[in-house]
């Protein structure tokens, strides 16, 4: 698995040089960060060439890295971690991790995307500004990314351009808002009959 | 209404009655009316989530509600009598709770099962209806998530001395009015 | 004017019908806005998310084992799979591997939750169409199921067993026994189901040739699970990237061939004697349990543990085994090696740690109190596991802190349902309500 794993995101630099932003392999996963503009041709020639025949696009979602590694600072009561007992301590990491797309960009649409052939999985990240949050829709590729696409609308706020029906999925259409977003508060309540409570 | 009633005595005249006669004729067909209806509960099962699949646990030959005559489900709000709303009501669905409710013809009970529809549950959060009291009123409230079959069996019970004495919640009662068990606050927001 | 010459004033419009969001077929919370011609299903139109519970947004909210209530309530037939699937992914994330036991017992577990699924999935489209007694019957096998799971969790549906790094308690004695005279029931409940079902020509007639889906479309839709197993792409989980211990038990895939609701409920069934397979085979692979440790067999009851270890006459505690709370079953040092992984990051201490020495209280301490708790490295994790339904994915987002920073359910009947409209149009009204039976949405899952 390792060998193919390396090789895939190896195969896409190869193939669409620029389009990558980075790579890495962390706890047995393979992620590719690539930039908004190649994500239709990087699509494309991921679920057709016979070197990766992804035929499942497994899901499609977003992350908002707004407060991402901020958590702590959010509370006056939890400004610095209290500090871990020697029997807590981390294990000496043998891989890292690092968002590969830069700190301007506040959010990353994920794609997870499997070939059934080959057996071999692949997470692609395009990261998104929060001033201009648009991206391509693929469901002229593969029709999952119809409904994943009008879910990451309703939760998060990206358009996709080219989407046949970008309504909202979960949520009513009086909510105004974007739930999933962290600037959202949890609790705030748009009751359409019913006290606020 | 006190007082002497008409009545026909055996001259053919109209003549003075004890009222009190009356109210113990009125009070047996009573006390006959709320058995019967007691006993033929026709149930709307208003299933949206998990409590549904305790629902249908006590539904179910193991737990079997058709003893209490509550066997028999009816899928027609004008057709029931007891509005058993059964799992979590988000903001989304609750237009089409109150619908239903108001769809439903005279007498109407509400059974509130498990704890989403008492008081949200562990949803508090922006989809969720904390509490259908907000929004119809609410007659037995079954809290549990979800509540055992042999819970609700109890709260049928309680519905049923409800219905024996024809009594009625008949506004959204809201917060304030539930009973004392049910009464905790929420997490507030600052734990966010 | 004669006939023949009289104007055709006959006009035809399709009929809009509202299969509203309470509906007894559509499982509570589902709109179909069909568009009728006649019969004919010409267009649909899916609504969801009247089951919106922001489980999402909830598991940002608190700890990682704080996540495990909510994600009982994912699918809710099946929690102890969304429970597993949850630890897997955290746990991969953190680099923990579960012990062997605690594996098995997952296994088992899950086997049991799948087989539950499934006869409430058959039940229920099988009430839909009429086969009421069916619907007892399969009830009644699933509460003999949910007999066992009580016995082993505490609870019936919501059980909140797993834990990032074991489970909350081991097997109680007598289980395996138990489990196996379960099965039996549910084989015979099983074979009288089949009898009145499988051949029978209403059933099979109202299913078969109805809700066909091709392989290239079933694909094409992110569909996985015994929908796509009835298309015939013998895809699982289970058997492509296997987890817990499914690698050491053999046990088929069926397939079906036509892709039409009578090869799903044929396939669900067989799938549920597989399950069956796996759990005999789990019962007696599964490694030894409690320890055999030389107690002088001393039992203390917690409350004397933690009065006498305020005053500090730990010593004698090295050999004693502590009774706690009847909840806290399976906890104490005897069963704790056995069921959780040796990782003190992520597992609480066992219970005459916590009540006998201050490392354990602080240990318990430093894992349960806000603020503390596990920590897994920033990093993220996709873990697919095998739902009921097919394919259920957690992707963990982690920002080093105490609280997960994004975790996201990847449902698998979410895809199934966005094929609704290919599944049925064409179809009559009729067709409807089998099909749908067959996609075995569940609300919980569906809307998160």
């Amino acid at each position: 698995m390792t060998a193919t794993a390396t090789s895939l995101s190896d195969l896409l630099a190869s193939r669409f040089p620029g389009a990558s932003l980075g790579a890495h392999h962390y706890v047995g996963d393979q992620t590719v960060t690539i930039t908004r503009e190649s994500l239709l041709p990087v699509a494309t020639w991921l679920r057709d060439d016979p070197s990766t025949r992804m035929n499942f696009l497994m899901d499609l979602t977003c992350v908002d890295y707004l407060k991402f590694g901020k958590r702590l600072q959010s509370k006056p009561s939890m400004t610095t971690p209290s500090p871990l007992p020697y029997f807590m301590q981390p294990k000496p990491a043998t891989e890292t991790w690092q968002r590969q797309a830069g700190s301007e960009f506040r959010f990353e649409v994920v794609y997870h995307l499997y070939s059934l052939e080959k057996n071999h999985r692949l997470r692609v990240k395009v990261p998104v500004a929060a001033a201009d949050p648009v991206v391509d829709s693929l469901t002229g590729l593969w029709q999952s990314a119809d409904w994943f696409e009008r879910e990451v609308w309703d939760m998060f706020g990206i358009r996709f351009t080219g989407h046949p029906n970008l309504k909202r999925i979960l949520m009513y259409e009086g909510f105004e808002g974007h739930a999933l977003r962290k600037d959202y508060p949890m609790h705030k309540r748009q009751p359409i009959i019913g006290p606020i409570n | 209404m006190h007082g002497a009633t008409a009545r026909l005595n055996g001259k053919g005249e109209m003549g003075a009655v004890d009222a009190s006669q009356l109210n113990w004729m009125t009070t047996r067909v009573d006390a006959a009316l709320g058995w019967a209806r007691k006993f033929s509960i026709f149930q709307y099962p208003f299933v949206t989530a998990c409590c549904g699949m305790e629902y249908m646990a006590t539904a179910c030959s193991h737990y079997d509600v058709d003893r209490f005559g509550a066997g028999f489900p009816r899928f027609s709000p004008r057709q029931a009598d007891v509005l058993f709303v059964v799992g979590t009501i988000s903001h989304k669905m609750a237009p089409v709770l109150k619908r239903i409710y108001d769809q439903m013809t005279e007498p109407k009970w509400v059974v509130a099962f498990g704890v989403c529809t008492c008081t949200g549950g562990f949803y508090d959060n922006y989809a969720t209806v904390m509490g259908i009291d907000t929004v119809i009123p609410v007659d037995v409230y079954i809290p549990g998530c979800p509540p055992r079959p042999e819970n609700v069996l109890d709260g049928l019970m309680k519905l049923q001395e409800k219905i024996q004495h024809g009594v009625r919640a008949t506004l959204p009662q809201g917060p304030s009015a539930r009973p004392a068990e049910l009464q905790a606050p929420h997490r507030p927001a600052e734990h966010l | 004017m004669t006939l023949a010459e009289a104007p055709n004033t006959t006009e035809t419009r399709h009929m809009f019908l509202n299969m509203g969001p309470q509906h007894p077929a559509m499982h509570g919370i589902i709109q179909l806005i069909v568009e009728l011609d006649g019969e004919r299903v010409k267009g649909i139109d899916v609504e969801i998310g009247y089951l919106h519970r922001a489980f999402e947004k909830m598991s940002e909210s608190g700890p990682y084992n704080n996540v495990m209530p909510y994600s009982d309530r994912l699918n809710y037939v099946s929690p102890l799979i969304n429970n597993f699937g949850y630890c897997l992914a955290v746990e991969r994330l953190m680099g923990i591997q579960a012990t062997e036991r605690c594996q098995y017992i997952r296994v088992i577990m899950s086997e049991i939750s799948r087989i539950s699924d499934h006869l409430t999935c058959v039940g229920a489209s099988a009430m839909e169409l009429g086969a009421f007694t069916v619907f007892l019957y399969m009830i009644k096998a699933r509460e003999m199921l949910w007999e066992l799971v009580e016995l082993v969790t505490g609870a019936r549906l919501t059980i909140s067993y797993g834990r990032v790094g074991g489970v909350k308690a081991d097997l109680p004695e007598g289980f395996d026994e138990r489990t196996r005279k379960t099965l039996h029931e549910v084989r015979k409940t099983l074979l009288e189901c089949d009898d009145l079902l499988t051949r029978n020509r209403i059933f099979v007639d109202r299913l078969q040739g109805t809700g066909i889906i091709s392989k290239e479309d079933a694909m094409s839709y992110g569909i996985t699970g015994p929908f796509l197993r009835s298309t015939g792409v013998a895809y699982d989980v289970r058997k492509a990237n296997p987890y817990f211990v499914y690698d050491r038990m053999t046990f088929d895939v069926p397939t079906g061939s036509k892709g039409d609701n009578y090869d799903r409920y044929l396939v669900r069934l067989e799938e549920m004697e597989q399950s069956m397979r796996i759990i005999e085979q789990a019962l007696s692979q599964i490694p030894a349990g409690p320890l055999q440790v030389d107690f002088d067999g001393r039992v203390i009851p917690a409350a004397a543990m933690v009065d006498e270890a305020k005053v500090g006459q730990t010593g004698c505690f090295k050999s004693v085994e502590v009774a706690p709370d009847p909840t806290l079953e399976g906890s104490t040092k005897r069963f704790h090696t056995a069921i959780n992984a040796p990782e003190k990051r992520a597992v609480l201490p066992p219970k005459e740690d916590t009540y006998g020495n201050i490392e354990g209280l602080m240990h318990h301490f430093k894992l349960v109190m806000i603020g503390h708790g596990i920590r897994p490295p920033q990093g993220e994790v996709y873990s697919a596991s095998e739902g009921a339904n097919g394919e259920l994915g957690f992707y963990v987002i982690s920002d080093g802190s105490d609280r997960p920073y994004r975790v996201r359910v990847r449902p698998p009947c979410f895809a199934i349902m966005s094929a609704l409209p290919k599944l049925l149009v064409g179809d009559q009204l009729a067709d409807i309500i089998p099909t749908f039976g067959s996609v075995n949405m569940i609300g919980g899952e569906l809307d998160r």
